[in-house]
């Protein structure tokens, strides 16, 4: 009796112990990246580093290109993902709507290369005639757009029928009930939302690599190529020479700590949804 | 006994997909005096009162047919627009549902200043005003700007009573609009829709017996879609002609 009681307890204490190792095992791998692209990219850090142009040995284009980006992708993505999303959730009812939705999830997990490469054929050779933001924003607001669509709609499904139908019997007409009443009391869902979708993007690679190409200056304007933080990393860690190398490393860490301040803002904006 | 009819059903019928709700309801509701729809849970009383401002017909599935006159018009006409309905015939819910984001002040002013764009002086004194009618005035004139739903549970039920009357509705329904209430917060309700009828045509769901004949002039008792029986709340109550309504008041089913 108390053998087979001691033998339960054993065994839950292996089996809490595999829990632990296993969690142990996920995180390293990512607390390891975090130590090295701090290590090796904290010396680099300086107001130099931040606003000197490519030629000077700074990263200030990347920077910039990557502000840039978020700014023209959002102006793109934020309206558009929202307005879908609020499709999907009110008027969601019909078979149009399930299938926007399950190709809508499709494009939430859509290989971004492709999204890149799709960018490039249309917006490079067809557009602009040459890698530029317009491009690059393009390709971005393809991956935002669904994250947008798909927050939007399950915020706004929240926000309890009986709010809508109060509205209603107001006398009040639905696209005024969806502005005035269901957006705002769905408004930290869409913040949430919306920052989730730019801490994406802002690291997103692939797209960007066919679409804005690179630059050693500044912004050059809306028609010629441009930089950003993602592509600085893959291009510098690409050279043989041991300073820009480094540059590499210190151009990953600005770029995490974007990312990161972005998700303490998810987390700030979520967490006062649910004090509500 | 002299009131006008304000609201005539006829052969008024009601669906969810297939499953039928209302089966040839022909009712006459007077105005200025407060009716109760009675009768045991799933008998359409809500369904009925949907259907009196077109509210039925927001759920995926439903449908309606035959006609609901309103002062001898007939609602469910093509040339109806049903949100120019639902301004004369205000509603009041089961749940207190105060919108979320907004102040005390701006759920009462809503109506107002999201339909006609109203504001300032006059729009002050028209929350004033549904707010001393809703009884709520004194408790929360010095919290206007905090948000609706930072009041008791009582309170939110006569703000949306409040926010109802703003936009000077003809007809207020009321789909048991105490049963998520304490008996306090219940017998203030009661006595304002008592109150309410001198003003305005006032259609009351119950499920509480009680209720209905505390409040009510005129009573319907509705069962399995049906209506099977209206009259006088006193008549319905204390000399019921029919066997089935005699065995629901005395609480034989139900």
């Amino acid at each position: 009796m108390l053998s087979s009681y001691r033998f339960r307890r054993f065994k839950d204490k292996i089996a809490y112990v595999l829990c632990l190792l296993c969690v142990i095992i996920a995180i390293i791998p990512l607390a390891s990246i975090i130590f090295e692209v701090i290590a090796r990219g904290a010396p680099q850090l300086s107001l130099h580093f931040l606003t000197a142009n490519g030629l000077e040995g700074g990263i200030g284009p990347a920077i910039q290109g990557t502000l840039i980006l978020i700014g023209l992708t959002s102006l793109i993505g934020v309206p558009i993902g929202i307005m879908s999303g609020v499709y999907l959730a009110e008027f969601g009812g019909n078979k149009y709507a399930s299938v926007m939705r399950t190709i809508n999830d499709i494009l939430t997990e859509f290989p971004s290369i492709v999204v890149g490469i799709t960018a490039f054929s249309i917006v490079v050779v067809g557009i602009t005639g040459s890698f530029s933001p317009l491009a690059g924003a393009a390709a971005l607001s393809f991956i935002m757009i669904p994250i947008v669509a798909r927050t939007t709609e399950e915020s706004l499904k929240l926000v309890p029928t009986s709010v809508r139908e109060a509205a209603l019997a107001l006398g009040l007409h639905h696209w005024k009930t969806i502005i005035r009443v269901v957006l705002p009391a769905a408004g930290q869902g869409l913040v949430t939302g919306t920052l989730l979708a730019i801490a994406r993007i802002a690291g997103e690679t692939a797209p960007i690599l066919l679409t804005i190409m690179g630059n050693t200056y500044f912004f050059q304007g809306f028609n010629q190529p441009m930089d950003a933080l993602p592509l600085r990393v893959f291009l510098n860690s690409r050279q043989p020479s041991v300073a820009v190398q480094a540059q590499a490393w210190g151009a990953a860490l600005v770029l995490i700590l974007i990312v990161l301040t972005l998700n303490v803002c998810v987390r700030i904006a979520s967490r006062r949804q649910f004090r509500k | 006994m002299g009131n006008s009819e304000k609201i005539k059903t006829e052969k008024l019928n009601a669906w969810f997909g297939q499953k039928q709700a209302l089966r040839d309801i022909n009712l006459s509701i007077r105005a200025n005096v407060v009716t109760a729809i009675i009768g045991p849970s799933g008998c359409g009383k809500s369904t009925l009162i949907r259907t009196l401002n077109r509210m039925h017909e927001l759920v995926p599935g439903a449908k309606v047919s035959g006609r609901v006159l309103l002062d001898g018009k007939n609602i469910y006409d093509d040339d109806v627009d049903p949100v120019q309905i639902r301004r004369r015939v205000g509603m009041v819910f089961q749940k207190p549902n105060p919108f979320p984001t907004m102040s005390i002040y701006d759920n009462v002013a809503a109506g107002l200043k999201l339909m006609d764009a109203k504001k300032g002086p006059a729009l002050d004194e028209v929350v004033k005003k549904c707010l001393q009618q809703a009884s709520l005035w004194d408790e929360v004139k010095d919290d206007l700007k905090k948000p609706g739903t930072s009041l008791s549970g009582g309170q939110q039920q006569r703000l949306c009573i409040a926010r109802a009357l703003a936009v000077n509705p003809e007809v207020i329904l009321m789909d048991e609009p105490c049963s998520a209430l304490d008996p306090i917060a219940t017998a203030k309700i009661e006595s304002l829709i008592r109150d309410l009828s001198k003003e305005y045509t006032v259609v009351i769901v119950t499920h509480n017996m009680q209720q209905a004949s505390r409040v009510s002039d005129y009573t319907a008792f509705l069962y399995l879609g049906e209506l099977i029986e209206y009259g006088l709340t006193k008549d319905i109550f204390e000399n019921p002609k029919n066997a089935l309504t005699e065995k629901y008041i005395t609480g034989e089913f139900g």
